[in-house]
């Protein structure tokens, strides 16, 4: 049973380096200070789960989770 | 380089562990064998020197100093030889500030210097870098920090905030003043700094009467969490802050990377090769050399990383040297131009990460991708000398480069 991914952005913790937005620009966005948060509900879609996990290892802040669902 | 008009000179350092000193010769030089031996006796060091001063080597204790704002002030981010009064015109808010002031400060910088706003500026960088390409391309060598890199970030920032692209070595020049010789010359600081308030004053003034489109309007228009527009000393502030933190901080970047791609020709070939990866290799080319030094105020005693540390003494918060813990990055003393896990703090971590940080990564990409493109080989000028900065940001101020294939 292949497992879904949903990413979070724990919103305490960023500080808007902005990597998750560079490395994995359809999992999340950024707000009009560039903080980011997970785009929609956070759900990774088939084929994009690299991208999330490389995000959540290169937040300077360890703002990212990646849960499996 | 060192300066060779300070007036207070520092004795030479014979014991790195309880007499660190940043502004060294042999700091300056090379400093990566000092935060390797430093790390390896104390995740927290001492000296005695710049009126008592504390350095973290280790990543997790620059992590817990730059989280903790109960225990560690911003109000002084330059260890210096003096420790004078702070007042409103040497603060420079966002990043003199603590909480609670610090938030409401920045928010109003990072609205121009979001990714989609950097999106904006890359033509107008992407030409800047082809101008100066054009100045010396046809010479075969060049000194590529005083012709290149200095001439980028400077260029850049002058733009955004509207402000002749032609007065960068006015701006160059205060900041010298302020970084370098500042440290331990208070009147060069001094001078600098009421120079730089004399040119924004005149600038602010003519734009009271003919409103611009740039970064000086826009802070001139901004309103604080009140609605009330911000008093002239707090723009003034930002301005300075963004002149001086915008400038040798990126150039010294972008010349570091230079500085590794022209010894490092198996790197640049990949580069240029696979130009998709120059996103990765600016991030890691940011972890190994990263240039800024910031520095803390002790205002309550605490332990960082199990070490005391006392109230009044200062801190060097390295992040260049947090880049370079290996138990943070394996391979740590090694570029690896594709690693692909990278949570370095050269831009600082907690909340005074660098507002400029999307401008800087910007300028360093197509920095870099311009000169591959224009100039595939290059290398060392083994007649010449690199010299690098001392103190707070660290990067080459003479970078002389051979152009072309060598014979």
């Amino acid at each position: 049973m292949s497992e879904r991914l949903r990413v979070h952005v724990d919103p305490d913790k960023c500080q808007g380096h902005a990597r998750c937005k560079a490395l994995a620009p359809e999992l999340f966005e950024l707000d009009e200070y560039g903080n980011a948060h997970e785009a929609g509900d956070g759900t990774v879609p088939p084929g994009l789960e690299d991208k999330a996990w490389l995000a959540k290892a290169n937040c300077p802040e360890i703002a990212i989770d990646v849960i499996e669902e | 380089m060192s300066d060779v008009n300070q007036p207070a000179a520092h004795p030479p350092v014979t014991d790195w562990v309880h007499d660190f000193d940043h502004t060294d010769p042999q700091w300056t030089e090379d400093p990566f064998p000092i935060w390797d031996e430093l790390r390896a006796v104390s995740p927290v060091v001492h000296t005695k020197r710049f009126l008592c001063c504390y350095l973290p080597t280790t990543y997790e204790a620059v992590r817990e100093i730059a989280n903790d704002t109960e225990h560690f002030s911003s109000r002084r981010i330059i260890v210096r030889d003096v420790r004078p009064e702070i007042t409103s015109r040497n603060a420079a808010p966002p990043i003199t500030s603590d909480p609670p002031e610090h938030k409401p400060a920045k928010q109003l910088l990072l609205p121009p210097f979001t990714p989609d706003a950097m999106k904006k500026l890359e033509p107008r960088v992407r030409a800047i870098c082809n101008e100066l390409i054009d100045d010396f391309i046809a010479d075969g060598k060049v000194d590529a920090a005083t012709r290149y890199s200095k001439y980028i970030p400077v260029r850049a920032i002058a733009h955004m905030l509207g402000i002749p692209e032609s007065d960068s070595d006015l701006f160059i020049n205060w900041i010298h003043m302020i970084l370098e010789l500042g440290i331990k010359d208070e009147n060069k600081l001094l001078q600098a700094v009421q120079e730089m308030t004399a040119y924004f004053s005149s600038h602010i003034e003519a734009r009271k009467n003919k409103p611009t489109e740039d970064l000086i309007s826009y802070l001139m228009n901004a309103r604080d969490k009140d609605g009330n527009p911000l008093e002239d000393s707090h723009v003034l502030g930002s301005l300075r802050l963004l002149l001086i933190a915008g400038i040798d901080t990126t150039w010294s970047a972008i010349g570091s990377s230079l500085w590794h791609l022209a010894k490092t020709p198996a790197d640049r070939a990949r580069l240029i090769a696979e130009p998709g990866l120059i996103p990765t290799a600016v991030e890691e080319l940011l972890r190994a050399y990263s240039p800024v030094t910031m520095a803390r105020e002790v205002v309550k005693e605490t332990t960082v990383s199990g070490c005391p540390v006392e109230a009044g003494n200062m801190v060097l918060l390295s992040f260049p040297a947090a880049n370079r813990d290996p138990k943070m990055f394996p391979d740590a003393d090694k570029v690896v131009i594709d690693r692909r896990e990278n949570r370095h703090a050269a831009f600082g971590l907690g909340i005074h990460r660098c507002v400029g940080s999307n401008l800087a990564r910007m300028e360093m990409q197509v920095a870099l991708e311009e000169w591959l493109k224009r100039i595939p080989d290059f290398r060392l000028d083994p007649t010449g000398t690199v010299t690098w900065s001392q103190g707070t940001v660290r990067g080459p101020r003479q970078l002389p480069f051979l152009l072309g294939k060598a014979m």
